[in-house]
This record gives structure tokens, sequence and C-alpha cells, in this order.
């Protein structure tokens, strides 16, 4: 065995992502939960990467550029939030930004 | 067992580990330094999978510059208190029963995809190097390129406006609240 098939790379990427989406789900800090985003969209690009390999094309490779540029402004528009969301309240857990809840 | 595969499941293991201690944190900047050590991890695998050009973008935008802004925030906001409050009766239960759901099916579903079993072909000439990814950006992909531009300078101008003046129309149902 000198190389790894594409399911074991899949399946990496499968935990990484459930460990993001538990980050999201259980932790109420919001910085903490930007971060588990951010690692989410980091096993996708991982898996992309990957297929890109295995297909030996290289549009996977090119779909991560695009989508780390969206990462980049997810992360500029999302702590921009986080900075208002802290001025206004003074605190930034999840559970504070309550103000829409019915 | 050589060392491609060697890397992968080394790399792999420390890869998750990282991102349990991650969110596993208490302190946001302990969380932010693991989330550095799991972005320079991925950037390894990204050189096994032979995408040199992606893994340096990955060093120079991740574990750079979304780093930084992560960390500017986190002074920013100074130390708060972790609360571990469970506002909806039962949220926790329900949200793991619904991860482990989550990663099971993924988990069979690659498992039993037609792909899944594909070896990585071998190399032909300059796969994934920066000659490589420049020429498909810059000829089939051009226009998302554009696009992408127009969206950074869209982002740019929405985090401005928000960090700035997003506070400044403070209503009472806003701050009593």
């Amino acid at each position: 065995m000198n190389a790894v098939p594409l399911g074991h790379w899949l399946l990496l990427t499968t935990a990484l992502f459930g460990v993001g989406a538990a980050g999201v789900l259980l932790r109420r800090n919001v910085m903490i939960v930007l971060m588990s985003v951010e690692l989410m969209l980091n096993a996708v690009n991982i898996a992309l990467v990957a297929a890109a390999r295995a297909h030996g094309q290289i549009e996977g490779q090119l779909f991560v550029f695009f989508s780390l540029t969206v990462a980049a402004a997810e992360v500029a528009v999302g702590l921009a939030l986080v900075v208002a969301i802290w001025r206004s309240l003074g605190r930034t857990d999840v559970d504070d930004v309550s103000v829409m809840h019915g | 067992m050589s060392a491609e595969v060697l890397l992968f499941y080394v790399v792999g293991a420390l890869l998750l580990l990282s991102a349990g201690a991650m969110i596993r944190s208490n302190d946001p900047v302990h969380a932010a330094l693991w989330m550095v050590g799991n972005f320079l991890l991925t950037a390894v695998l990204y050189l096994v999978l032979q995408a040199p050009f992606i893994a340096a973008v990955q060093v120079i935008v991740y574990a750079g510059a979304i780093m930084v802004l992560f960390l500017f925030v986190v002074m920013l906001l100074g130390a708060q208190p972790m609360t571990r409050s469970e506002p909806i009766a039962g949220h926790r239960a329900t949200a793991v029963f619904g991860l482990v759901a989550l990663v099971a099916l993924l988990s069979v579903a690659v498992a039993r995809a037609p792909a899944a079993g594909r070896m990585p072909p071998p190399l032909t000439g300059d796969f994934g190097s920066p000659e490589a990814i420049g020429q498909a950006l810059f000829t089939d992909w051009v226009l998302p390129f554009e696009w992408v531009s127009l969206m950074l300078l869209v982002a740019l101008i929405g985090a401005v406006m928000i960090a700035r003046f997003g506070s400044q129309s403070e209503d009472p149902e806003e701050t009593s609240g």
C-alpha cells in the first residue's frame, strides 16, 4: 500500500466536520462558535482537494481557492457583527442575542 | 507503507486531536492557538495531496490573516466568563444525538460511494503547481475570479459599516434586553 484511497480522506474530513459541528452546537461562546464554523469549512476544503487529487483534475483546488476567499469574507463580516453585538450588549454569548426571540 | 500513507494517518490523527482540543478549550486565546495548529496541519495534508499552491494560500490566509483577525477581536472583547448554560431543556442531549446520527450517516454514505476505493492516479507534469492553477484560473475561471473580487469588496465595506455604525442606532429594546 503506497497511497491512500479517496474514501479514507473523505472519512477523515467527515470526522473533522463532525467535530466542527459539535463546537457550533455545544459551545455558547460566539468566538468559539465562529472558529468551529471555520473548522467545518476547512474539512470541506480538504475533501475537495482530496477529490481533485483522486480524479487528477485541477478544478477541485480552484474551488478551494474560491472557498478560502468566501471564508475570509465570512470571518470579516462575522467578527464585525461580534464587535457590534459586544458594543450594544456588553456580552457576546450566543444566548444573549435574543432580541428577536418570539 | 509509504511516507504518504504514514503522513496521512499521523497528521490526520493530530488534526482531529487539535480540533477536539479547540472546541473544548475554555479560553478563546487557547482555542485560537489550537486553531492555528489545526490550519498548519491542514497545510501539511494539502502538501501530501500534491497541492503546494493551496497549502501556501492556507498558511497565508488562514494561519496568517484570519488568525490575526480572530486574536484581535478576542483581545478587544477581553476575558469574559464562559457560561455553560443550557437555555433549552435537553438541548445538549439532542445536539449530541443529532451529531452522532449526522456523522454516522455521512460515514456510511462515503464508505458506500462508488468512488471511495479510487486510488490517486500517477501525477502528470505540473499538477497543482502555481502555473497550472494560474493557467486554469485566468482562462476557464476568470469570471468567477472577478466575481470573488467584487464579493471581497462588498464584505470589506459591510464589515466596516457594521463594526463602525452597527451599534449607534441603539433602541431601548436592544439595550434593556
